[in-house]
């Protein structure tokens, strides 16, 4: 089969890093990636199954290791070679289509008794990523043993499979796991009806938005966005407030009726979620946020640098926010994070997200566009493997 | 032969509508800080302002005549001074004139007058007010320009110089309501004063009045019954005062501080329009009237101004002071000395127009009452063109219903962060939602008048009420009701400004026009505003 895997080669990791820092996305042309016959994963033991993607998204991480950004902290937990793509709508031997929830867990790594988080249900807390029947990796698209979503098959844990309902649409499909993301994080910090900002307005950004306003109680919402299309889209998915990030702090100031000293307000947002994940958002996140209020880093970040001095006097929390697990409601009860996802992108129709869909063979292309889906009026680009030939 | 010269040499040739033929030398067109020529289609019309009428001949002079020879139901004010009693002197603040004039301005002239026969009297408690209502702060350098450095040194070092703090709640009064319910609030000091001497400058018709007390000494509370979209769309104009909703509803205020008690001694000034200094004759001078020098300086100008970085320009234009000099000046009771100010007004601005246009072109200079020493921003250059311009009418607006005004102007993407602070936040957080008036009033007015922030900055730094954009606003709402859907057009204008603010961007007069002609036809009539200097078009 056809899978786009990713060695671990240190020159042609610099190369894209270089290439990356120049160009966003220009690691695929010279990094590690590279699109090549393999043969299909086995299966790993019982309760394992094969899926065949019919889409797999491009998400963040996959564009930050693509250009060789992401943290030497994951060398531990990601095992070579690999296939990416942990976004995935696929379908069963027997036909049914299924989402994966991407983090490879306890269960699905045969680890009995589970950890503390698996056994109360907060696989995104995992305490045994690297051990248990599978090779390390905090995700399938990140272990040598499943494969991945870029590729035309791959192999899923019972436990990280969820039926898709006949309504939803592949396109639709494919948005549950980042939706689940956001919706992990939208529910991170209440914010008591104060003001949340959303910071940042890709993928993650918009589903965020999306899940505030639906499953959480935001008050006032602020989403900051760079790029014409993804404002109007933020408004449309609930955003009270939508401004350019020049903008940010004067609305924020103006939604909390904070004062200013300097250029600092003495006020701020209850919650801000930075789905960015640079030094630059961080700060930016810091200046926003209210005393005693809480960051939510969503977007993931790499080593960054940062002036605490706010964070301690203001007494600011960061908090992460990883992937999914199970969510208390609103209404006292518990909830995986993907059912309650599958819901939301169909309520949102956060279908509409996925701009653009492209064959493995043009993942150059693809990933260019991806690495600079704002600035080209998109949001989720995804490979489509519906129409790849089996081999 | 500067226009004053001339005008002073024989009778000041009064404004006229001139048709555009083939001989017809380009028009100048103010734009920001620069100019245009332009050649408008022939069978246009231009509406010229009148040459700076004489002026007074000896203004001190005149100025203390005034105070002894009071217009209405008035004893001279000399009558109303007497030793141990309270005197307040409110003076319109650095809004007025435009350009600000040159030293001594007449403020200066009529207060350092009063304080003369207030020191004859023996009146020891005076305090000066700088009648801010809800403008921002003046520098010790604008208070020393508009009223002197005597005055200033001999009040302000006692605090005895203030400014108006309309959210000062220690400081304010509430007088009562208006038989139509509106809240009239006043400045503590001079609602308890035995006395309040009012100094004015009537640059255009709108000013004066018991407006200058109703808007200059009092708070948001009362502004807001009439500084609101239904009243400013009732206000056809702002300068045919018997036809303006707001002026009637200041004048129910004058009236219940009159029947408060509050005794007001109204004096008021007027200027001609000899508006800019000798460098910038061209600006008054009729086209084909240009004499060598003026041909000259225009060419210098031009030139300097396209390869100068806009950091030196604004300086330029900032550092001009106009040549105004003072027309008339009445003292007395507030209605009797404004109807005298407004014949003058009128003698000085009128020009009879017959007929409407159905595109109204505009050029509007660097400076209105809210950008001096500051910037024009965005919401300035709507305010001036479609507040104040497009108001300088009296009968019918000098274009037709669903007509089109086009407006020359760069209107960068710029704010003064002191001045203007709402103002930015109003551009980029309200008009991104709406452009409609009455939504903006609805949704948002309230939450700005009452931000914590804005009052802060408005209270102890230079900047503008936290409402004072949406009155703005609110002063173009009667022709953005008037005119055709999408029918405003600004010429040379930052695209990305002229479109937040619902207009259409144009890069040359020429597309402008063709713009205009897809919403009122082809051939269209059109009438040129030359201004400034300023005028009012009788328009019938």
């Amino acid at each position: 089969m056809r899978a786009l895997r990713s060695e671990r080669s240190l020159p042609r990791y610099a190369a894209a890093r270089v290439a990356g820092s120049l160009a966003p996305g220009a690691g695929a042309r010279v990094g590690p990636l590279e699109l090549v016959d393999v043969d299909p994963p086995a299966l790993p033991g019982p309760g394992w199954q094969r899926v065949r993607p019919r889409l797999a998204g491009i998400c963040g991480s996959d564009l930050a290791t693509v250009d060789g950004r992401s943290s030497r902290y994951f060398e531990p937990v990601v095992s070579f070679p690999f296939v990416p793509g942990h976004e995935v709508v696929g379908a069963l031997e027997d036909g049914s289509r299924v989402v994966l929830e991407a983090v490879l867990a306890c269960a699905a790594r045969g680890v009995d008794p589970p950890c503390r988080g698996c056994a109360a249900g907060d696989t995104d807390r995992c305490e045994r990523l690297a051990f248990g029947h599978l090779e390390p990796g905090l995700q399938t698209g990140y272990c040598t043993a499943t494969g991945g979503g870029w590729s035309e098959g791959l192999v899923a844990h019972a436990s990280q499979l969820h039926l898709v309902p006949d309504a939803l649409s592949d396109e639709a499909a494919v948005m549950v796991e980042p939706t689940a993301c956001a919706v992990h994080a939208a529910l991170a910090a209440p914010a008591a009806g104060g003001v949340t900002a959303v910071l940042g307005c890709g993928t993650l950004g918009l589903c965020a938005v999306a899940g505030l306003r639906r499953l959480a109680t935001p008050g006032t919402l602020v989403a900051v966005a760079k790029h014409p299309d993804q404002r109007r889209l933020a408004a449309e998915l609930g955003a009270d407030v939508v401004v350019a990030p020049a903008e940010a702090q004067r609305a924020i100031r103006r939604a909390t009726g904070s004062l200013q000293v300097g250029a600092h307000l003495t006020g701020g947002a209850e919650v801000v979620l930075d789905c960015l994940g640079s030094s630059a958002s961080l700060a930016e996140s810091l200046r926003l946020v209210r005393p005693g209020g809480v960051v939510v880093l969503v977007g993931m970040p790499a080593s960054v640098t940062v002036d605490l001095t706010s964070l301690w006097q203001r007494q600011v929390r960061i908090q992460g926010s990883y992937a999914y697990g199970r969510e208390a409601r609103p209404d006292g009860g518990e909830a995986r994070t993907f059912a309650m996802a599958l819901d939301l992108v169909a309520e949102a129709d956060l279908g509409r997200l996925v701009s653009a869909l492209y064959p493995l063979a043009s993942y150059r292309e693809a990933i260019d566009h991806a690495a600079n889906a704002g600035r080209r009026g998109a949001v989720k680009v995804a490979f489509d493997l519906r129409g790849e030939r089996r081999r | 032969m500067s226009p004053l010269e001339r005008g002073a040499r024989a009778l000041a040739r009064p404004g006229f509508v001139l048709e555009v033929d083939r001989s017809t030398p380009p028009v100048l067109f103010h734009a920001g800080e620069g100019f245009r020529l332009e050649r408008l289609p022939v069978g246009s019309r231009v509406v010229y302002p009148g040459e700076p009428r004489a002026p007074l001949a000896d203004p001190d002079a005149a100025v203390r005549h005034a105070l002894e020879h009071p217009l209405g139901e008035c004893e001279p004010l000399s009558a109303l001074l007497r030793p141990g009693m309270r005197l307040t002197i409110a003076f319109d603040d650095v809004s007025l004139p435009l350009p600000p004039m040159r030293r001594p301005d007449n403020r200066q002239r009529v207060i350092e007058a009063v304080l003369d026969l207030a020191a004859g009297a023996g009146v020891d408690d005076v305090v000066l007010i700088a009648a801010l209502g809800l403008h921002r702060r003046m520098t010790e350098a604008e208070l020393r320009h508009a009223i002197g450095d005597r005055v200033y040194d001999a009040f302000a070092p006692d605090g005895r110089l203030t400014q108006h703090d309309a959210e000062d709640p220690e400081n304010l009064v509430v007088v009562g309501h208006t038989d139509e319910g509106e809240l009239v609030e006043l400045n503590r000091r001079a609602a308890e004063s035995d006395l309040l001497v009012y100094v004015n400058i009537n640059l255009v018709a709108m000013d004066g009045g018991h407006k200058s007390t109703g808007c200059g000494l009092t708070t948001y509370a009362s502004l807001r019954h009439h500084h609101n979209v239904h009243t400013l769309e009732q206000s056809r104009s702002l300068m045919d005062h018997p036809r303006s909703a707001l002026h009637r509803s200041n004048w129910r205020m004058g009236r219940l501080l009159a029947d408060a008690g509050i005794k007001v001694f109204q004096v008021e000034t007027t200027l001609n329009t000899d508006t800019f200094p000798r460098p910038f004759s061209f600006l008054q001078t009729r086209e084909w009237e240009w004499s060598a020098r003026e041909r000259a300086s225009y060419l210098a100008t031009k030139r300097a101004l396209d390869l100068a970085p806009g950091g030196l320009v604004r300086p330029v234009f900032q550092r001009i002071e106009a040549p105004h000099a003072m027309t008339s000046v009445q003292a007395g009771e507030v209605e009797a000395v404004h109807a005298a100010t407004l014949a003058e007004v009128f003698r000085q601005q009128a020009v009879a127009v017959e007929g409407q246009a159905d595109v109204l072109t505009m050029g509007l200079p660097y400076i209105c009452p809210y950008n001096v020493n500051s910037v024009m921003n965005p919401l300035l250059v709507m305010c001036l063109g479609l507040g104040y311009f497009f108001n300088l009418y009296r009968g019918r607006p000098l274009v037709r219903e669903g007509g089109v005004v086009i407006m020359t102007h760069p209107t960068p993407w710029e704010f003064h962060p002191v001045h203007h602070p709402s103002y930015i936040d109003f551009f980029e957080q309200v008009l991104s939602q709406t452009t409609d008036p009455a939504e903006i009033e609805a949704k948002y007015e309230a939450d700005f008048a009452t931000d914590e922030w804005y009052c802060h900055l408005y209270r102890t730094s230079y900047a503008y009420h936290g409402v004072h954009p949406f009155y703005m606003w609110y002063w173009g709402a009667h022709a953005l009701d008037h005119l055709a859907p999408g029918g405003v057009i600004i010429v040379g204008g930052d695209p990305r400004a002229v479109r937040r603010m619902g207009f259409k961007p144009a890069s040359t007069l020429r597309d402008g026009l063709e713009m205009a002609e897809e919403i009122v036809g082809r051939d269209p009539a059109v009438t040129h505003l030359h201004c400034p200097p300023l005028l009012v078009a009788d328009v019938t």
